[in-house]
């Protein structure tokens, strides 16, 4: 038993391990096509991509992307920089701010609308309509809502979280079995006992999901608004605005390499922020795991 | 044993009344009558089993002795007090598991004296003792999902004698187990009940259990529903799935239970029950065996 989950955890390592490294092989390979594709064994290559439109100087797309190897080499010399770490801080503290302001006020206003018929018939068709706006409609008028731009970019992002959160505490509320309401008022329970003991509890899983969707969106939010904002205050200098920021002015200078290392910063700051959600939700929610 | 002793003398148990009790569904020429001009008595301290043919509308009828709907006209009564919504004298343990998900076995049973702020050392004894009865001693700190279906029925049993109800009302709790466990719990639970005679009315839909647990059978007629006739199963307990196999007087009132039961699914079957039509067919084999 114990032997077969052991070896099951490290063939899901393996394949995780060999999956990456093949990605990476086949990135270093397609990237250093500008070398190899003028060998004159690949003629028919070139004849291939010159009849699909492309130049023949590199493969599409790919050729045109640093190599991994390159790409490590800048991060290495990035790692350094005071301004990498400061986006780093900039765009996690954004994503916090605006994804707890959004769990304060969604999940509570998502348990309102549930509960309450008068709630749910005012409040819900006004939610309704403003849901399908993208948060990124949101940012002009977010500028001129708020005083600083600190507070456009986390109030775009709390946005993002927002919406998702309210709808999966909505419908996660709605679709607790209503014997268990039945057995609740049966055995003498109050309207508040049935909200902590019954609706709340029975709410948890669908919060879960919901805070972790709305922590995918907030962090696709907050790299925008940082791009479109110009990095909000600009403390760090040039690179300081956040990994959005970062990754514009990374274009701007025209330093390709840095710019996938953004790229991939923001990947697993996005995975490690999923991760510690993932943690948390299993900590709340003991029942769910346990077969 | 001094809580077993407690838990006797604070046995209440009631007798419930339905008096002509009609409920219905829809408006105007769209209305379907579901429950019409019903009548029967649960009797104090007996184990009433009400067996009807499936769609019958006995779920209807437990809703409305529950209190969880009213019916549109006729009384019921709990010792005389009519019912007027869902109340810990009367409880209901539904069709599948209601055990809350995300409690413990330990706080599922300790739900009901919780919510009314009754979380007294006595309490706590009484839980106790209920999780020993049903045999959970060792699934205290196991949520629902880790329970097998049988100890989730044991659970929730436990979980409904800890308010001390005067009635307990069972709505096809033992559907879905498979049939060894299913008998296993037939002798458990008529076991817990011949221990402290409880009022138990208990619905289902299949003969042997209604048999084999019955003090009073009462049969349903098709939909709208009311009492077709009434049985008293007078095979004396403690009883034991072999004795009732072979027992004489269960397998008479068996045989003119299912022929009642017959008529009224060839009833609902000619109205085009799909239901119906398995236990038709179920029945007519049966009888060319026999």
């Amino acid at each position: 038993m114990a032997m077969g989950k052991t070896s099951r955890l490290h063939s899901v390592y393996w394949r995780g391990a060999i999956s990456i490294i093949v990605f990476l092989v086949l990135w270093e390979v397609g990237s250093l096509s500008k070398t190899w594709i003028k060998w004159e064994s690949f003629e028919w290559l070139r004849n291939v991509i010159t009849a699909l439109g492309f130049k023949p100087i590199y493969l599409p797309w790919i050729g045109a992307v640093p190599a991994p190897t390159e790409v490590l080499a800048v991060w290495m010399t990035v790692l350094t920089d005071p301004g990498y770490w400061q986006s780093w801080y900039m765009s996690f503290f954004r994503v916090m701010m605006g994804f707890l302001a959004a769990m304060i006020v969604g999940i509570p206003f998502g348990l309102l609308l549930a509960v309450s018929r008068t709630a749910f018939g005012i409040g819900f068709p006004v939610f309704e309509v403003l849901r399908p706006i993208p948060p990124l409609a949101w940012v002009p008028a977010s500028i001129l809502f708020w005083p600083t731009q600190e507070m456009s970019i986390a109030f775009v992002t709390f946005l993002g979280a927002f919406f998702t959160i309210v709808i999966n505490v909505v419908g996660g509320a709605r679709s607790i079995d209503v014997r268990y309401f039945q057995a609740a008022r049966s055995m003498g329970s109050s309207q508040a006992d049935i909200f902590w003991r019954i609706i709340l509890p029975g709410t948890l899983p669908s919060i879960v999901v919901g805070s972790a969707v709305g922590m995918g969106i907030t962090w696709e939010v907050v790299v925008a608004a940082e791009m479109i904002s110009g990095g909000g205050s600009q403390i760090g200098g040039t690179s300081g605005g956040g990994l959005g920021f970062f990754i514009w002015n990374s274009y701007v200078g025209g330093s390709y390499e840095q710019i996938v290392v953004g790229m991939i910063s923001i990947g697993i700051a996005g995975f490690i922020s999923s991760e510690l959600l993932r943690a948390l939700g299993r900590r709340v929610t003991p029942w769910l795991r346990l077969r | 044993m001094t809580q077993a002793n407690t838990l006797r003398t604070a046995i209440k148990a009631g007798e419930l009344k339905a008096v002509d009790v009609s409920k219905g569904y829809g408006a105007s020429h769209f209305r379907k009558e579901v429950v019409s001009a019903c009548s029967f008595t649960i009797e104090r301290g007996k184990l009433t089993v009400m067996i009807g043919p499936s769609g019958c509308g006995k779920s209807t009828l437990i809703r409305l002795l529950a209190g969880f709907e009213k019916p549109t006209t006729g009384t019921i009564t709990l010792d005389g007090e009519p019912v007027t919504g869902p109340a810990r004298d009367r409880l209901v343990l539904f069709q599948e598991s209601a055990l809350f998900p995300w409690m413990t076995t330990w706080d599922n049973i300790l739900y009901g004296p919780r919510a009314r702020g009754e979380l007294t050392p006595e309490t706590r004894d009484l839980a106790e003792f209920l999780l020993g009865k049903v045999g959970l001693q060792d699934f205290r700190h196991k949520y629902p999902t880790q329970l097998s279906g049988g100890m989730q029925r044991r659970a929730e049993l436990a979980r409904a004698m800890i308010n001390n109800p005067r009635i307990m009302i069972l709505d096809e709790p033992f559907r879905g187990l498979d049939a060894m466990t299913k008998e296993l719990m037939w002798e458990y639970y008529s076991a817990l009940y011949e221990e402290n005679r409880r009022t138990n009315f208990f619905v289902t839909t299949d003969i042997d259990e209604a048999i084999f647990l019955a003090d009073r059978l009462l049969i349903m007629s098709n939909i709208p529903t009311r009492v077709r006739a009434v049985f008293e199963v007078d095979v004396p307990r403690p009883r034991r799935l072999v004795s009732m196999i072979e027992n004489d007087r269960a397998n008479e009132i068996k045989m003119q239970a299912l022929s009642l039961l017959h008529e009224e699914a060839m009833k609902s079957f000619s109205r085009g029950s799909k239901a119906a039509a398995d236990f038709v067919d179920a029945y007519s084999k049966r009888m060319s065996k026999g």
